[in-house]
């Protein structure tokens, strides 16, 4: 049973790979092109969130702190040492993983509100390194001069389309292994331990250490998407770990449902859309988006895709 | 890092003076602000995302109210009224649809309030900086106390806010509205089966939550420059004082405004660049040591 849906997930993957990849070739469009680069990023960014928030019900608000890291190890190790793309980018995944156990390990055995805002503190915190230590980050103007895009298997990640094919392949990867854990035995015990923690550990589970395993995965997935975030600016950026980027995350995954897989995903393409969409009209996207999100809040009361669910029940998740 | 200018700072009693007047200025703003966040919390059991907001627009109020009337005065309580009347409108129309929904569901009316409010005020009074200006009547020569420079319009305000902590903490324990307050944070239901009209009080909460907030953001008008997303950044360190002094306890949020001011006041000479990531370093040490907050009751 569980063989037939990995398979299934594994087959809905590659389709979705084939007609991502095959798009270019039938039509060129730098903004697509462009719009999926970034929102490559951001779906992984707000699917190892919902890892947290929705499979596990930890309510971080400083994911991006995990991000930024991501972005920042990944960048400053291209540009000071000679080594490989994807070897710098497993190393930056890496340390990012490594970060996300030692803040879990002091955050996880918090009670739900406290882990929010030590989430958040140990992220404002690391922003402020990063704005301070001006010698090694470029403080609040950023990390500059560019990532040497070295070339992977043949591909120049200069061009706009060889990046495009990257971030795809990456971000369906990585999205599938989100996935695969979810749906795993271990996926299965975060979410007992969502439902009622006192059952679970009765049951033998150790709480923090599931948690801590959680927000690790989690970190580490979010450190991959900082990485293609770094790819596509062509640098990294402070921003990318303050905390309105955190809100982001958690606003795709609001957005979207946090209950479904793909949840996180929608949102994220909502939420890109629409800044996109309506900073072509307005300058004033915030009161949009602001009315939007109040719409969805108060009206839908729930993620799209879980929305979608209730009203259409039967469908597997 | 400059600890020597630290320590000299410290050893000159001019030095002590301004900085510990300075921090008492952010730390009694921030009181004002926290005060609300901590009593909607402690009251309503909501985090209030748009709180900053309530002070941002206090603050553009009292602005357009001054260049009406040129009472300073009248800007501060119209700032306040008006503030406190959109806390309630905030409250009955929109957050009362987020009862008892998830955290992240009211987070995000919140946040959705903060956008639309503060493009709205870049409608309203543009995009650009204002500044309010200092009131003619505190237009003096400064006092000197000890050698440090103090300006007569820091001394009053600090005196302003003292006075409210003083107001809010007496109306609390001893009015009658006040200890239905704490019984309705203690046991709500319990609270409206004995026949208080818990809507109401709810409504009051936030009247008083956003009154304050908006209180702070006038009084804060002319030492500060007024801009869209003010709210932004007062919000997050009003989150601080909550957490440090304890979800709900408006001692423990008075006791923490202060120490963040004064961190704030020292910090910048010691630590010019790190002032804000002392701050997030006391906060963690504060959750790790006593998650609860300094007064916060352990639940």
């Amino acid at each position: 049973m569980r063989g037939h849906a990995a398979l299934r997930d594994a087959v809905i993957a590659a389709i979705a790979l084939v007609v991502v990849l095959a798009i270019p070739f039938l039509h060129r469009s730098p903004a697509f092109e462009d719009f999926i680069i970034r929102l490559s990023a951001m779906a992984l960014f707000a699917t190892s969130l919902n890892l947290l928030v929705g499979n596990t019900g930890m309510v971080s608000f400083g994911h991006g702190m995990f991000y930024g890291l991501g972005a920042y190890v990944f960048a400053l190790t291209m540009q000071m040492t000679e080594l490989s793309l994807p070897v710098v980018a497993i190393f930056a995944v890496l340390v990012t993983a490594v970060g996300a156990l030692c803040v879990g390990a002091i955050c996880v055995r918090l009670s739900t509100d406290y882990f929010a805002f030590i989430t958040l503190a140990v992220q404002m915190l690391f922003f402020s390194v990063i704005i301070s230590w001006q010698s090694f980050t470029g403080g609040d103007q950023g990390l500059r001069g560019g990532i040497p895009r070295r070339e992977i298997f043949g591909f120049e990640l200069a061009s706009q389309l060889h990046l495009y094919q990257f971030c795809a392949v990456v971000a369906v990867l990585g999205l599938l292994a989100l996935r695969h854990i979810s749906a795993s035995p271990f996926g299965q015990t975060l979410r007992m331990i969502r439902d009622n923690e006192t059952r679970a550990s009765f049951l033998g589970v150790v709480l923090w250490r599931a948690r801590l395993w959680a927000f690790t995965i989690a970190g580490a997935f979010a450190g991959l998407g900082g990485v293609l975030a770094a790819l596509f600016v062509s640098g990294a950026y402070p921003e990318l770990a303050d905390w309105p980027n955190s809100g982001q995350a958690i606003f795709a995954v609001m957005l979207g449902g946090i209950d479904s897989f793909l949840g996180p995903v929608l949102g994220a393409m909502i939420l890109l859309a629409l800044n996109d969409v309506v900073t072509r009209f307005t300058e004033y996207h915030g009161l949009v988006l602001g009315l939007v999100i109040l719409a969805f809040a108060l009206g839908l009361r729930r993620g799209v895709l879980d929305f979608l669910r209730l009203a259409w029940p039967g469908r597997s998740r | 890092m400059d600890l020597d200018a630290l320590g000299a700072c410290l050893t000159t009693s001019a030095c002590v003076v301004t900085q510990t007047t300075s921090g008492l200025i952010v730390g009694m703003l921030l009181f004002l602000v926290a005060a609300g966040v901590t009593l909607i919390f402690g009251v309503l059991k909501i985090v209030n995302f748009a709180h900053g907001t309530f002070y941002m627009l206090g603050g553009y109020v009292a602005y357009t109210a001054i260049g009406i009337t040129d009472s300073y005065a009248f800007a501060v309580l119209s700032g306040a009224l008006a503030m406190a009347l959109f806390g309630v409108l905030f409250e009955r129309v929109l957050i009362s649809r987020v009862y008892g929904s998830n955290v992240l569901m009211q987070l995000l009316v919140c946040y959705a309030v903060v956008l639309i409010f503060d493009d709205l005020v870049k409608i309203v009074w543009g995009p650009e900086f204002h500044a309010m200006g200092m009131p003619a009547a505190f237009q003096v020569p400064p006092l000197f106390i000890a050698g440090g420079v103090v300006p007569p319009f820091y001394a009053v305000l600090i005196g302003i806010a003292a006075l409210i902590a003083i107001v809010l903490g007496v109306g609390l324990s001893m009015t009658r509205l006040g200890k239905t307050v704490r019984a309705a944070a203690l046991n709500p239901q319990m609270v409206s089966a004995l026949g208080v009209n818990t809507t109401a009080l709810f409504a009051i909460v936030f009247a008083v939550g956003g009154g304050l907030a908006g209180l702070a953001g006038a009084l804060a008008a002319p030492v500060r420059s007024l801009s869209p997303g003010m709210g932004f950044s007062i919000l997050i360190e009003s989150f601080i004082v909550t957490v440090i002094g304890g979800m709900g306890s408006i001692a423990g949020a008075l006791v923490s405004a202060l120490l963040i001011g004064m961190v704030r006041g020292f910090g910048t000479i010691g630590f010019p660049k790190f002032t804000d990531g002392l701050i997030y370093i006391l906060m963690i040490a504060i959750l790790l040591l006593r998650p609860q907050g300094l007064f916060g009751r352990r639940s």
